[in-house]
């Protein structure tokens, strides 16, 4: 399994704690609209700190926005950017 | 009747024309009566201050939300139920101007609603619901070209006198209840089957009673962005800003009254001070502090892009000013209460602050101040909170 795709799979099951969707998390593409699937602005607030514990990083308000959280692949190249960050400071 | 709206009057001016010539006048009955304030919705059609806010190519004036907010405080002044039907009217076509424009449908709308000035109402409550307005159990069911909507509407407010609804629903049955859809519909298009009585302490001529809203129309009136959207970047931060202006606008009158009954005491006794005029003093102190709060925030919404209407520092920031204005405004016509005395306690005397009291009484109630804070709550885990004084 890539880093990538465990990246995804560890979103897919905070999802599932965390998202409030109306579909099981585990069902999801890496696509899928996660709007579509029921993730409220309120639950994201939750999902937000659950990444932020899950990764180690911390999210800036300037991302906390409906296009960071669109799908699971958004919130992976979100992630992965901010580790990337960390990496290179 | 003068026409002030053929000598090219300001929105400002306008509205005050409608607000001291029609409602004033009016305000007592429809309050007691609890019935629509026809003869104020008339004078609005009549000085096209139902269209001011559309652009010109609409038939609009380009006012300002400003210029709005203004007009829905000097309308308070004199009928808050007047003032909120306005506000609420302002706030459903803020909808449309923000997301309508890409949509031939909704633009040919907007132009028909500045023609013949048409009163929209919004129906966003819902049975089982409540209040919580992001969420819908109803939803749209898209058939080829047309939709069909049945929605059991708590609450519509002036719904029997609207000319055009915009309904919240699920975008289909099967989506989560968080997955909605604004849904335009004109008078010919739906039917309302009354359901519940208006029958309230304050904000009587607002005539919210429930309806089952049953409607067909084209699926081109469904509008094209989410509704989570829509509400976050204009319904929200409009409906508190405009809400606020009407209460500012109640506790602003009640102000005046007050000022009125402390300047008679003085004259009656020169070279004292009326004991009601240290409390006139806080009242003038908490209705200043209302007035900057307002101001703040609706210029920083007339200076926002797509992503500060979208953040959570202006969420806070919004549900901070519903919350303090809502509460404040209630404890100025408080304190005007106890400055008139029994001239304020009885109605009908030049110094009457009841139902200022009974309307602003509303304010904590539209969308609860507990919900409100809950958000903000919420939102707090994650915003930062800019504690500096100046940007």
């Amino acid at each position: 399994m890539s880093a990538l795709s465990m990246t995804h799979n560890k979103i897919r099951m905070i999802l599932k704690t965390h998202g409030k969707l109306s579909v099981d998390a585990v069902t999801l593409a890496d696509n899928d609209d996660l709007y579509e699937a029921g993730l409220s602005s309120f639950a994201t607030v939750q999902l937000m700190l659950a990444l932020e514990d899950e990764f180690g990083v911390e999210i800036p308000e300037k991302l906390l926005n409906r296009r960071t959280f669109a799908s699971i692949s958004a919130i992976a190249n979100v992630v992965e950017s901010l580790n990337g960050a960390r990496r290179t400071a | 009747m003068a026409l002030a709206s053929e000598s090219r009057l300001s929105v400002v001016e306008r509205a005050r024309y409608v607000a001291t010539e029609i409602a004033a006048k009016n305000a007592a009955q429809v309050d007691r009566e609890g019935r629509f304030p026809h003869e104020v919705v008339a004078a609005l059609k009549q000085e096209r201050l139902l269209s001011v806010m559309l652009p010109g190519e609409f038939g609009g004036e380009n006012a300002t939300l400003e210029q709005v907010a203004g007009a829905c405080s000097i309308l308070a002044h004199h009928c808050a139920s007047s003032a909120m039907i306005f506000a609420m009217h302002q706030i459903k076509l803020s909808s449309l101007i923000s997301h309508g424009q890409a949509s031939p449908w909704h633009r040919a709308f907007m132009q028909r609603i500045a023609r013949e000035q048409l009163l929209l109402a919004s129906a966003t409550t819902e049975g089982g619901i409540g209040g919580d307005l992001r969420n819908s159990i109803c939803a749209v069911k898209v058939n080829g070209t047309q939709f069909d909507l049945e929605k059991d509407a708590t609450v519509i407010s002036y719904g029997a006198y609207a000319d055009a609804i915009l309904a919240t629903a699920k975008r289909h049955p099967d989506a989560p209840s968080s997955d909605q859809v604004l849904a335009a519909v004109i008078k010919d298009q739906y039917r309302l089957e009354k359901t519940t009585d208006w029958d309230t302490l304050g904000m009587r001529g607002t005539c919210s009673d429930g309806f089952k809203l049953i409607a067909h129309a084209p699926a081109e009136q469904i509008l094209p962005k989410p509704f989570a959207e829509i509400a976050a970047q204009s319904m929200l931060a409009t409906s508190h800003l405009l809400w606020c202006s009407v209460w500012f606008g109640i506790a602003g009158d009640a102000v005046s009254r007050a000022q009125a009954y402390v300047r008679a005491e003085a004259r009656k006794k020169p070279g004292t001070t009326p004991p009601g005029a240290l409390r006139l003093a806080e009242a003038v102190a908490m209705i200043q502090s209302m007035r900057a709060n307002i101001l703040a925030n609706l210029r920083r919404f007339a200076g926002a892009d797509e992503d500060e209407l979208m953040s959570l520092g202006f969420a806070v920031a919004m549900n901070n000013l519903k919350v303090d204005v809502s509460q404040t405004a209630v404890q100025v016509i408080n304190h005007a209460l106890l400055i008139c005395g029994i001239h304020g306690y009885k109605n009908n005397t030049p110094f009457s602050v009841g139902r200022h009291l009974r309307d602003a009484h509303s304010a904590a109630l539209m969308i609860s101040n507990d919900r409100i804070l809950s958000n903000s709550a919420n939102l707090l885990l994650a915003h930062r909170y800019d504690l500096g004084l100046i940007d």
